[in-house]
């Protein structure tokens, strides 16, 4: 998958999670839990999704360093080596 | 380590006085010497009678040796901590009190707080108590419909937000808070200027004089307003009173071991109760540092919080502990917390692997309480001193009586005196924190009581050595991540929308956060059931309620089962959904 590619399998993820989302208001450099109503439920399911769709395995270690849209992009295309 | 699964343990957690640095402030004589007059000379002292929370809190420990001490310490998203000393604090809230009255708000106004916790929170609760106005802290996570009826319910008068929220959540419900007068905004440096139609926090503080001297309060004037969540119908508003503080203060000292030095960590959100009892006030009233985090949970940050803050005693719930053992111990042990000497839990039952995962890998063992909302402040509790039996809720504290209840055949409420029998909890009124009320419904009050026992609608047992232990709700209130949920206004925000039939909502057992809210619709004659229209009836509900009330699972079906009189049977989801026996059906709508 390319940038844009993960870009959107992150974007389908979130609103499998929380649809109420305009992925055109999210700013991709702010806190997303800032920017998205979500619990801490809703976010461990997130990114539960996004490592099954991805096939990414994202360690729990690393949750917290996963705050923005950006950030989630960089980091699953520097594990995908992509 | 039990990564076989199983360990048999103990059934009991001795305790050794000698295990602990600091004498524990329960100890059998304290529990044997226990009198609330002398409790009220210990908070009150000899002069004036004055029980304003707000003074009392943040007033009590401003002058003097613990003047200077930080009486919060913020640890904000991103950044450096700031320290709030107990005079800034005092001065602070001085300044808002003297806003609000600058705003001609007075003496029993509501007030409601909707922000993160930041410092303003703080400032406006505290200062909103010292001014007399009734103060409702909301969880920062409702979305519009749980705020508006709160609000509306509440005929509050001013709303302290944040420019974000105000953005997200009021703005698009303003024209429909007609009681609101004031909308105080703290900025957050998006707009550039004051919203229209709000006022601005620093600018309302700068303006207001930092001296503030309220009138004498009274032991019986309100306080706060807490919602909670009930079967049917509208959220109740609990009213509680000034003379809680006496609650707060005891509590604070027996069941949380809270002594001079400590560090204390209550990591509730001051939307509910136990953040506002325990997060707010309690610590203040005993002069200690409390440490405030804005984060939301994660588990690496919440150790180096307990390593980095010195955390001493540390207040938290079972869905924080349960997310910490996921984690694993390993992330645990890269940090050492040598100052913890206690760790309390509330919110729900903490289950026996809870406890013993606190005692193997924090070293302590975790000391579940119970209370409500409706009973201010902590009521039956695991203590410092006492020895722990994993899964009850302990012992009922100084002051407090509790006892298991049943009804017979003519409908009178009995205590049962076997033990291990199941009843509903119930506690003997008129301890200082009790409500005082639900707001504009006598008719649900009057109901919580028989005689003067206040009935707690939860079910439990007590053993033969006085322990109580949890049994489940008497009612349908589904308690998710500690918080009560009433299945009626999840049901109602879903039936407002148009392919919605009817709606029953239950509470789903899940591993981590005890429930969440599953959600069961019947669509309207032709609209056909697809995965797109389960998805907007999701994003609808979450719009509506937010993250923390709205469903995590949407089930459409064909009907939904009544009784004859027509109410859901959302006992009968459950079971259905749980594969339980579906029990008596002869009160079903069409027989069974």
């Amino acid at each position: 998958m390319n940038r844009t590619e993960l870009r959107e399998a992150v974007l389908a993820t979130l609103l499998s999670i929380a649809p109420e989302v305009e992925p055109d208001q999210l700013a991709g450099a702010r806190t997303l839990r800032e920017q998205v109503d979500l619990d801490s439920m809703d976010w461990l399911n997130f990114l539960i999704a996004l490592k099954e769709r991805t096939g990414v395995d994202i360690p729990e270690a690393d949750y917290r360093k996963l705050t923005t849209l950006d950030v989630l992009v960089d980091y699953l295309a520097t594990r995908l080596g992509a | 380590m039990s990564t076989n699964g199983w360990k048999v343990r103990p059934q009991i957690i001795r305790k050794a006085l000698s295990q602990s640095h600091v004498a524990p402030n329960l100890d059998a004589a304290a529990r044997a010497a226990f009198a609330w007059p002398a409790m009220r000379r210990e908070l009150l002292g000899d002069g004036p009678e004055d029980w304003n929370i707000g003074r009392l809190a943040a007033d009590r420990h401003a002058a003097g040796p613990r003047a200077s001490r930080a009486a919060l310490r913020w640890l904000p998203r991103e950044g450096e901590a700031r320290d709030i000393t107990f005079r800034e604090l005092r001065l602070a809230s001085n300044r808002f009190a003297n806003a609000l009255a600058g705003l001609g708000l007075r003496k029993g106004d509501g007030l409601f707080v909707l922000a993160g916790r930041i410092p303003e929170l703080y400032f406006g609760v505290l200062g909103g108590l010292k001014a007399g106005l009734t103060v409702t802290p909301l969880f920062s996570a409702f979305g519009p419909e749980p705020i508006r009826t709160r609000v509306e319910l509440g005929r509050g008068r001013v709303l302290l937000t944040t420019e974000s929220l105000f953005r997200r959540k009021i703005a698009p419900i303003l024209p429909r808070l007609p009681s609101l007068r004031h909308v105080v905004v703290v900025a957050e440096g998006g707009s550039g200027g004051v919203l229209p139609g709000t006022r601005d926090f620093a600018q309302l503080m700068e303006a207001a004089s930092d001296e503030f001297d309220g009138a004498p309060t009274a032991s019986e004037d309100r306080s706060l307003l807490h919602f909670t969540s009930g079967t049917t119908g509208t959220p109740k508003g609990a009213i509680h009173v000034h003379g809680a503080a006496l609650t707060h203060y005891a509590t604070g000292k027996f069941a949380l071991d809270l002594h001079d030095d400590d560090v204390f960590w209550c990591t509730a959100d001051p939307g509910w109760v136990t953040g506002t009892s325990y997060g707010i006030i309690a610590p203040l009233l005993h002069g200690v540092t409390s440490i405030i985090d804005e984060a939301d949970f994660d588990a690496e940050r919440w150790y180096r919080i307990l390593e980095e803050q010195a955390v001493s005693v540390w207040y938290t719930a079972p869905t924080a502990i349960r997310m910490l053992m996921k984690s694993g111990a390993e992330l645990a042990r890269q940090r050492r917390h040598p100052r913890l000497r206690f760790v309390a839990s509330v919110g729900e039952p903490l289950n026996p692997e809870a406890v013993w995962w606190g005692q193997e890998v924090l070293g302590l063992p975790i000391h579940d309480n119970w209370w409500q909302t409706e009973t201010g402040g902590i009521m039956i509790a695991n203590t410092a001193a006492m020895d722990i039996k994993p899964g009850s809720m302990g012992l009922p504290l100084p002051g407090t009586e509790a006892l298991i209840v049943r009804r017979d055949a003519d409908g009178r409420v009995l205590p049962v005196e076997t033990p291990d029998t199941e009843g509903e909890l119930a506690l003997r009124a008129g301890w200082p924190g009790m409500f005082r009320g639900y707001l504009d419904q006598d008719e649900r009050y009057r109901k919580c009581f028989a005689g003067d026992l206040y009935l707690s609608g939860d079910l439990a047992r007590r053993d033969g050595d006085g322990y109580f232990w949890f049994v489940g709700r008497a009612d349908d209130v589904i308690k998710s991540a500690g918080h009560l949920i009433g299945p009626f206004e999840v049901e109602s925000a879903l039936m407002e929308h148009p392919a919605v039939a009817e709606a029953g909502v239950i509470g789903k057992p899940d591993p981590v956060v005890g429930e969440v809210v599953k959600a069961f619709v019947s669509l309207k004659a032709g609209i056909a059931a697809d995965a797109a229209l389960r998805t907007a009836l999701l994003a609808h509900a979450r719009k509506r309620l937010g993250a923390a009330v709205a469903p995590k699972e949407i089930e459409i079906v064909a009907g939904l089962p009544r009784t004859r009189s027509g109410k859901i049977m959302r006992r009968l989801l459950k079971a259905r959904e749980l594969g339980l026996p579906e029990g008596d059906l002869s009160t079903l709508e069409g027989g069974a």
